[in-house]
């Protein structure tokens, strides 16, 4: 095994042990922190694919985090008051099933990708950063101003959704079911990666010509990719909705998309392990910075720059050197 | 709907759209010179808006507090691009994004450490309360519209400054070349800091001079950049007229967009699904003006370069 493999399982063994240790110390509140660690990752898994691979900078993956949110909290809330979504042309009656929740959170970030994606690749660097973030502006106003959810204050979901034979109210059989969702969607990019849909993308980021030289168009290739994105950032959204039993516009803001690249950067990016690591330093710096100091994001800033402007290749790169071509 | 009332919300888009192209002037100079892309442009409109509250509040003064609001903002932008910036010119847009996200996190985490939570309030000053009636029986806030007239002059003087001037020269030299203008014996980090702080300048006193008129608070910036961001995909990155152009639009979208659209669902809903639907689309109008804009020119209307 190559020294990346050694520390992607030992990270990955990490996440998973310590919320286990905690179960048995009886400390709930780790858990709890490891699950939203591991929810965060998912969505940095999820915009890794399109920023480290496919080299394009989304400012934007909120909205699909967020629609994954709605998507949780609307069908939820219709199962809570029993009022169907729409009874005509058919009856959609709301679930508290997650299975069927992630399903639905899949399909609407997956088209809402698909549509903002084949409008935004139209566009390159810095126009398409600046698009994909006023996307995102366009879906949380429209979330702000949608009072049928909770407009401006959220929705509460009084009880977590069910999944069949677990009960997910307790901390560690729902961090289970976030940890599983974490080693799929883990092991599927990194098999995606390696694809020849992953070298082509790959290839279509270090030269756009060469890869429409061999046949190849690049546009189809990146919208794939941004849509696939999408779709696993929109899973996180609906996980992270369970884990607060809350959904708010909030989820929807550019402030939440740069979060999502924090995580990316600060691991490292086109890393397969980044996000995690990211995901993981970002929870313990919230949690310990946030136990010193108010106002933390002061230090959180501070050292995105210092790694944005000293260590390229994020922590991962720092720890393991700089990722080798050829292996 | 009353003619009053039309002309009432034409002029408050004006001077919406006005204070908008105080702020993408600045981002699209510094990206048409530097080619950086700037997210910490909105914390300079903060500084701004925060160095005019608190200085007018403690000198009782407006205009001791929008000459407090250019300096800090000028500064406060020269100092970031000599500390931070300049190490960026060279990066890809990735490490530009993540180190001025870093910055608004400082900026803003910043400003709250010193001011606190809570809103501060910048008054309207005196002499130009009230309002005025206006050819055509339109009584409008004189406030507003001293607005349009200072954003609509500065306009002209800011094509002055690029059409006629020396650093207007040296700038358009930038934006076409920058080795050539090296080459040529142009001081390039100095021209870099000027119009770095030239932009900075310009959105401290737009969140000044808007600060006048909603409360000043940390994040106040963001919201705006981002509306500046969409003026100036509509216009084109990089030229200034683009940015004049796209602002108007977006702010007679805006305003106009929430005017018209809910009486317009009301002609085939019920009043509150309509006052819901018309609201939510209003929101979005002006993106999805972007949306079309793009549809037709992927670079926007006065834009040249991808």
């Amino acid at each position: 095994m190559s020294r990346e493999s050694i520390f992607d399982c030992v990270l990955i063994l990490c996440l998973a042990a310590v919320p286990i240790w905690a179960h048995f110390a009886e400390e709930p509140f780790i858990i709890t922190l490891a699950t939203r660690a591991a929810i965060f990752a998912i969505a940095g898994i999820g915009l890794n694919l399109v920023l480290g691979q496919g080299g394009l900078v989304s400012l934007g993956h909120a909205t699909f985090f967020g629609l994954g949110g709605y998507a949780m909290g609307i069908l939820a809330s219709h199962a809570q008051t029993y009022m169907p979504l729409s009874e005509w042309p058919i009856l959609i009656e709301g679930t508290k099933s997650m299975p069927v929740i992630w399903v639905v959170a899949l399909l609407a970030s997956g088209i809402a990708a698909l549509l903002i994606g084949a409008l935004s690749l139209r566009t390159s660097g810095v126009y398409f950063i600046m698009i994909t973030l006023a996307f995102g502006q366009m879906f949380y106003y429209f979330a702000v101003s949608w009072s049928a959810y909770g407009g401006d204050d959220g929705l509460s979901i009084y009880l977590r959704n069910d999944f069949p034979g677990l009960n997910t109210l307790d901390p560690i059989q729902f961090f289970l079911i976030v940890f599983v969702w974490l080693l799929v969607v883990w092991i599927f990019t990194a098999t995606l990666i390696r694809s020849p849909f992953g070298l082509a993308l790959n290839a279509s980021r270090q030269s756009t010509e060469r890869v429409e030289t061999v046949g190849i168009n690049p546009y189809h290739l990146r919208l794939t990719a941004f849509v696939i994105s999408g779709m696993i950032t929109g899973l996180a959204g609906a996980l992270f909705a369970d884990l607060n039993r809350f959904i708010s516009p909030s989820m929807f803001s550019w402030q939440t998309s740069g979060e999502i690249m924090v995580f990316v950067i600060l691991g490292g990016v086109a890393r397969r392990s980044g996000p995690i690591l990211g995901a993981v330093v970002f929870i313990a710096l919230e949690h310990f910075l946030g136990g010193l100091s108010d106002y933390w994001h002061i230090y959180l800033g501070a050292l995105l720059l210092l790694v944005v402007l000293f260590a390229r290749g994020g922590l991962i790169g720092m720890l393991l050197g700089r990722e080798r071509v050829h292996e | 709907m009353p003619y009053l009332l039309i002309a009432e919300q034409l002029l408050n888009g004006l001077q919406f759209g006005v204070m908008l192209f105080l702020m993408a002037a600045g981002l699209t100079l510094v990206f048409g010179v530097m080619g950086l892309i700037n997210l910490a442009h909105g914390s300079l409109f903060m500084v701004g808006a925060f160095s005019a509250a608190w200085v007018s509040g403690v000198s009782g003064s407006f205009t001791f507090g929008l000459i407090a609001a250019l300096a800090a903002s000028a500064a406060a932008g020269a100092l970031m691009e000599v500390v931070v910036i300049r190490r960026l010119y060279k990066r890809d847009h990735l490490d530009q994004v993540l180190a001025t996200f870093a910055l608004i996190l400082i900026f803003s985490e910043g400003t709250r450490w010193v001011f606190g939570s809570f809103p501060l309030y910048l008054n309207i000053p005196e002499a130009l309360s009230g309002s005025v009636t206006l050819p055509g029986g339109i009584r409008y806030s004189l406030y507003r519209l001293t607005l349009i007239v200072v954003g609509l002059l500065i306009a002209l003087g800011l094509y002055f400054l690029i059409a006629h001037t020396r650093l207007g020269v040296q700038v358009r030299a930038g934006e076409s070349d920058r080795e050539m203008i090296a080459a040529l014996g142009v001081d390039i980090s100095k021209l870099y800091t000027i119009v770095f702080a030239l932009g900075a300048a310009l959105a401290g006193l737009a969140g000044a001079l808007v600060g006048a008129i909603q409360s000043v608070q940390v994040g106040m910036g963001e919201p705006v950049l981002i509306l500046a961001f969409v003026v100036i995909v509509i216009g084109g990155i990089g030229s200034i007229k683009g940015a004049f152009v796209g602002a108007l639009l977006v702010g007679l979208t805006d305003t106009l967009g929430g005017l018209f659209l809910p009486p317009f669902f009301e002609l085939f809903m019920d009043a509150s699904a309509a006052a819901s639907a018309g609201s939510s689309l209003a929101s979005m109008s002006i993106y999805i003006l972007m949306a079309v804009v793009l549809i037709v020119k992927p670079t926007g209307l006065f834009g040249a370069k991808g």
